[in-house]
């Protein structure tokens, strides 16, 4: 059983992702989305907390958001995967449940 | 339908700074029709919506912080609150308003509706829905 979490606000804004990282548990994934994707960015006063957790949850950012943003792969944490929008159904099939933190 | 499922809403903002609570709110109270194991958590300034004291009178906004008093009635009787989203933010469970349910199963006894938990049982928790709505 595990869950996929979107976030779809900047850490720089919001406590979103940090709460998110405080309750998601091993096997789980979670997908930036949104302004949610600045959460994906090196070398930030978040990215370590982000990569902390990298071992035992997976981590995405959607591909066309990123984009939009002007934000390059090589501007990610390495081991941050993108995915589309098709990927995302698939996160959310693969996935027993989903949950938004707004 | 027959088979029930675990809900979960997921209250993360405070109450009168955006619609988020009191929908949430809405949403809770228009599911209970549905006969679903329901749960609410609060956690972050989520906190906030369940303080004592609130009076809305100079801001023209519905006080709705009594009518968690009223969920009981419509079976929902697990208000989660979690215990570190307190402490950053000051508070106590005494700073929270009493919601009481009365219990079927054991002669209608009068029981507390909010009960105070951990990061990790909150986690927990979420983890064992089947349906999590956010707000």
């Amino acid at each position: 059983m595990s869950t996929l979490h979107t976030v779809n606000k900047s850490p720089f804004a919001t406590g979103s992702l940090a709460s998110c990282l405080n309750h998601c548990k091993d096997g789980d994934a979670i997908l930036l989305i949104e302004d949610g994707v600045y959460g994906g960015l090196a070398e930030t006063s978040v990215s370590g907390q982000v990569q902390k957790m990298m071992g035992s949850v997976a981590i995405y950012v959607l591909g066309p958001d990123a984009d939009a943003r002007g934000l390059a792969a090589d501007r990610l944490l390495a081991g941050i995967n993108g995915v589309d929008y098709d990927g995302f159904v698939d996160l959310v099939a693969k996935h027993d449940r989903t949950q938004a933190w707004l | 339908m027959s088979e029930i499922k675990k809900f979960l809403y997921v209250n993360r903002k405070a109450p009168y700074g955006t619609i988020y609570a009191l929908e949430s709110l809405e949403v809770v109270l228009i599911g209970a029709a549905f006969d679903q194991d329901v749960s609410l958590a609060f956690l972050d300034d989520g906190v906030f919506q369940l303080t004592k004291g609130q009076n809305t009178d100079g801001i023209g906004i519905k006080n709705f912080s009594p009518t968690f008093r009223a969920l009981g009635d419509y079976e929902v009787t697990k208000l989660f609150v979690e215990q570190e989203s307190l402490d950053e933010r000051g508070l106590t469970a005494d700073d929270l308003q009493e919601v009481m349910y009365e219990d079927e199963d054991d002669d209608w006894a009068e029981k507390p509706s909010i009960r105070i938990v951990s990061r990790s049982e909150m986690a927990d928790i979420m983890a064992d829905q089947d349906v999590v709505l956010s707000f």
